[in-house]
C-alpha cells in the first residue's frame, strides 16, 4: 500500500504539505481550502501523485491546525475547529492549555487514521457500485449531493440551495460543451472558456476573508501562553476513548455526505459527546470530552470526504473540491475506472493520508509552541502578503488578467454572501458539479427521448430522488421538532 | 442569543425597504431577472443538433429556481426577520477601494506596481506605520513572489513599466 510513497521526493512533499497545512490551519481565516487553491498552480510542476499527496497532506494537517488557535486564542483557525473553542479555550484559561492541545492532537490523529481505514475499505466498494451508474443515476446522485449540502450544511437550507444553484449557474458561463453556443459571455472572448475554478475559490475564500479581516482590525485577541503540550493522562483516556471512537464514526459518515465536511462533523461530534457524557454540565466550561468529540469528528471527516471524491468524482467538502480540481488538471479522472486502472496511484493517496496523520501528530506534539507563535503575525502584514500570492497564483493558471478580476469580484461577492448568511461552500460544490448535473441531465433526456418521467423507471435514480426529498424535508422536520421542544 | 433577538427586534422596527432581507432579495431578483432576459438572446439549436434540451433551458430553469427561492426567503423573513448587521468600518471601504486602485494600476501602468501599491495601501490603512514593514509587504515580498513565479512556474507577467525593465 505504501510502496509508491517510499521515494525521497514524495516523502519530502508529504513533509512540506503537512507543515504548510499546519501553518494554514493555525492562521485564522486561512485554511486547507484556501491554501489548497493557492498552492494548486505550484502543483503543475509536480507529477500527479506528488501533487495530490501535497494537497491531501495540507487537507489533513490544516484541519488539525485549526485546533491550536481555537485553544489558545479562542478563534478557530479553520471553521471545522469552531466547536473546539467551546471547551478548548475555557480549559486553557484554567492553565491547562497543554492538556487541551494534547487531547486535540491525540483525538485528531485517531479520527484521521480511523477515516483513512474507512476510505481504504469503502471507496473501492462505492466505486464498484458506481459501475451500475448510467447518466440518469449520476444526475440523481449530483442532485442528492446538492440537496444534502443544503440540508445539513451550516445556515439556512434555502440560502444554501440558492448558493448551490448560483454555483451551477456559474458553470454554464462560456461555450455550451454540447452545442458550442455562447452563454453569458457578454462578448468577452476570455469568458468563452468559462469561469475557472481557482479564481472563484481564491476569491470566495481568500479575498472575502481579507475583506472580513478589514472589519476586525481593532479586535484584540487574548492569547494564552503555552508552556508545553501534554499527552492525555490515563484518566483522560478512560474518560474519552468512547467519545473519540463515536466521533470518529460520526465524522467519517458526515464526511462521506456532500456537505461542509469537518465543520458539520465537529458540531455533531461535539453535541453527541455532550449527549452521551456522564458530566454534560462540564461542557462549555473546559470539558476534555468536548475537545475529543469535536476534534476526532472534524479530522475523521477528511478521509470520509475523500470517499465520494475518489469513487464517484463528487466532492464531499470544499477542500475535496479543490483536490478534485487538482486531479482533473493533472489528467486523473476520479471514478470506478481509476480504481481498476491506477490502484498504485490510489494507494499512494491512502498511504499519504495515513502518514500525514502521523506526521501532524509529531509536528503538533513537538512544535505546537512554535506554531502558536505564527498567530502573532499581525494581519496588517499577513493579508497584503496573501493578496500578492493570491493574485499571482490566480494569474498563473491561464496567464489571464480577467481571472484576477473574476477573483476580486468573487471576493467582494463572497464577503456580502457571508455577511447575509449565505454560505460560500455550496457555490464551490455547485460550480464543480455544474457540468456533471447539466451534462448528465441532457444525456439522460437524449436516452429517454425527452420523457422526464423515465427517470422514475430507474431504481437507483429514483432512490436518490427520494433521498433528495427526504434531505429537503429534514430541516423542516428538525425546526418543527425544535419548536415543539422549546414550546 | 439575547443580542441576536435584540438585533432582530431592531430590524423589525425599520421600514420594509430599509431591511436587509428586502435589499438582499431585491438585488438577487434584479440580477437574476436580468440574466433570465439574457438567456432569451442565446442562439437556438436546430432540432437535429439539439442534445436533450436547448442550451438556454438549463440556465433558465436555474434562474427561475433562484428567483422562487429568493421570494421564499423574503416571505420567511417577514415572519422571522434577519438580525441587523453592524455598520461596516472605514477600513473595509478603504480595502475595497484598494481593489479598485489595483485594477486601475494593473490595467494602465503595471501589474507588479499594482500589487505593490495595494499591499502598502492596505497595510497602512490597517494601521502599519513602520517604514520597514511597509517596504517588506510592498516591495520585498512582492519581488520574492514575482521572481518565484517567474522562475519556478515560468510565468510571464503582463507588460508594464516595471515588468518591461525586468524582462529587458
Amino acid at each position: 500500500m505504501m510502496a509508491p510513497l517510499f521515494s525521497s521526493k514524495l516523502l519530502l512533499v508529504l513533509f512540506f504539505g503537512t507543515l504548510f497545512g499546519l501553518i494554514l490551519g493555525v492562521l485564522p481565516g486561512l485554511g486547507p481550502t484556501t491554501g489548497g487553491a493557492l498552492i494548486l498552480p505550484f502543483t503543475m510542476t509536480l507529477d500527479p501523485l506528488s501533487a495530490i499527496v501535497l494537497l491531501t497532506s495540507i487537507y489533513c494537517a490544516g484541519t488539525y491546525g485549526g485546533a491550536i488557535t481555537a485553544v489558545l486564542i479562542n478563534t478557530p483557525g479553520t471553521p471545522a475547529a469552531a466547536a473546539t473553542c467551546l471547551d478548548g479555550y475555557p480549559l486553557a484559561q484554567k492553565g491547562e492549555a497543554g492538556r487541551a492541545l494534547g487531547m486535540a492532537t491525540v483525538s485528531s490523529t485517531v479520527g484521521g487514521i480511523f477515516s483513512v481505514i474507512i476510505l481504504v475499505f469503502f471507496a473501492p466498494i462505492l466505486a464498484q457500485l458506481a459501475y451500475e451508474f448510467g447518466q440518469p443515476e449520476y444526475f440523481a446522485l449530483a442532485i442528492f449531493g446538492l440537496t444534502m449540502l443544503a440540508s445539513i450544511g451550516e445556515g439556512s437550507p434555502i440560502k444554501n440551495l440558492i448558493a448551490g444553484a448560483f454555483g451551477i449557474l456559474i458553470s454554464t458561463v462560456g461555450k455550451d460543451f454540447m452545442t458550442s453556443i455562447d452563454r453569458f459571455t457578454f462578448g468577452i472572448n476570455e469568458l468563452t472558456e468559462g469561469i475557472g475554478f481557482i479564481p472563484v475559490v481564491v476569491g470566495l475564500f481568500a479575498m472575502s476573508e481579507m475583506l472580513t479581516q478589514s472589519t476586525l482590525i481593532n479586535q484584540i485577541f487574548n492569547r494564552i501562553a503555552l508552556k508545553a503540550i501534554k499527552l492525555p493522562t490515563k484518566e483522560d483516556y478512560k474518560k474519552t476513548w468512547k467519545t473519540i471512537l463515536r466521533s470518529s464514526g460520526i465524522g467519517s459518515f458526515i464526511g462521506v455526505l456532500p456537505a461542509e465536511g469537518g465543520t458539520v462533523a465537529s458540531l455533531i461530534g461535539y453535541s453527541e459527546a455532550k449527549r452521551f457524557s456522564k458530566n454534560p454540565e462540564e461542557f462549555g466550561k473546559g470539558s476534555i470530552e468536548g475537545i475529543a468529540g469535536a476534534e476526532a469528528a472534524n479530522n475523521a471527516a477528511t478521509g470520509g470526504a475523500m470517499v465520494p471524491t475518489l469513487a464517484l468524482g463528487i466532492p464531499g467538502s470544499a477542500t475535496t473540491a479543490v483536490i478534485l480540481t487538482g486531479l482533473i488538471i493533472h489528467g486523473v479522472r476520479p471514478g470506478p475506472d481509476l480504481f481498476r486502472e491506477q490502484p498504485d496511484f490510489l494507494y499512494g493517496i491512502f498511504g499519504a493520508m495515513l502518514i500525514a496523520n502521523i506526521l501532524f501528530f509529531i509536528f503538533g506534539f513537538f512544535g505546537a509552541k512554535i506554531f502558536a507563535r505564527i498567530t502573532l503575525v499581525p494581519n496588517k502584514i499577513l493579508w497584503p502578503m496573501i493578496f500578492a500570492v493570491s493574485v499571482c497564483g490566480t494569474y498563473s493558471l491561464n496567464q489571464s488578467i480577467i481571472d484576477v478580476w473574476i477573483m476580486l469580484f468573487f471576493g467582494v461577492l463572497g464577503f456580502f454572501m457571508r455577511r447575509y448568511g449565505f454560505s460560500v461552500v455550496p457555490v464551490i460544490i455547485g460550480l464543480i458539479l455544474g457540468e456533471l448535473v447539466e451534462g448528465t441531465l441532457r444525456q439522460s433526456l437524449v436516452i429517454f427521448d425527452g420523457n422526464w418521467f423515465m427517470f422514475l423507471t430507474r431504481p437507483i435514480a429514483l432512490t436518490f430522488f427520494i433521498l433528495s426529498l427526504i434531505a429537503l424535508a429534514f430541516p423542516l422536520i428538525r425546526s418543527k421538532k425544535l419548536k415543539r421542544k422549546y414550546d | 442569543m439575547k443580542n441576536v433577538q435584540k438585533q432582530k427586534r431592531a430590524n423589525k422596527s425599520l421600514p420594509f425597504f430599509f431591511r436587509d432581507e428586502f435589499k438582499v432579495s431585491l438585488v438577487i431578483i434584479i440580477i437574476s431577472t436580468a440574466l433570465l432576459i439574457t438567456t432569451f438572446t442565446f442562439d437556438i439549436v436546430p432540432p437535429i443538433l439539439n442534445r436533450g434540451i436547448q442550451p438556454a433551458t438549463f440556465p433558465k430553469a436555474l434562474l427561475v429556481l433562484i428567483i422562487v427561492m429568493t421570494l421564499l426567503i423574503y416571505y420567511l423573513a417577514t415572519k422571522n426577520p434577519w438580525k441587523v448587521e453592524k455598520k461596516l468600518p472605514k477600513s473595509f471601504y478603504l480595502t475595497l477601494l484598494s481593489f479598485l486602485i489595483f485594477l486601475v494600476i494593473s490595467m494602465t501602468l503595471d501589474f507588479f506596481l499594482a500589487i505593490s501599491a495595494l499591499s502598502i495601501f492596505v497595510s497602512y490603512c490597517w494601521g502599519e506605520k513602520r517604514i520597514f514593514y511597509l517596504l517588506l509587504v510592498g516591495i520585498i515580498f512582492p519581488v520574492i513572489v514575482f521572481i518565484f513565479f517567474e522562475t519556478i512556474l515560468g510565468l510571464r507577467f503582463p507588460p508594464g513599466i516595471i515588468t518591461n525593465i525586468y524582462y529587458s
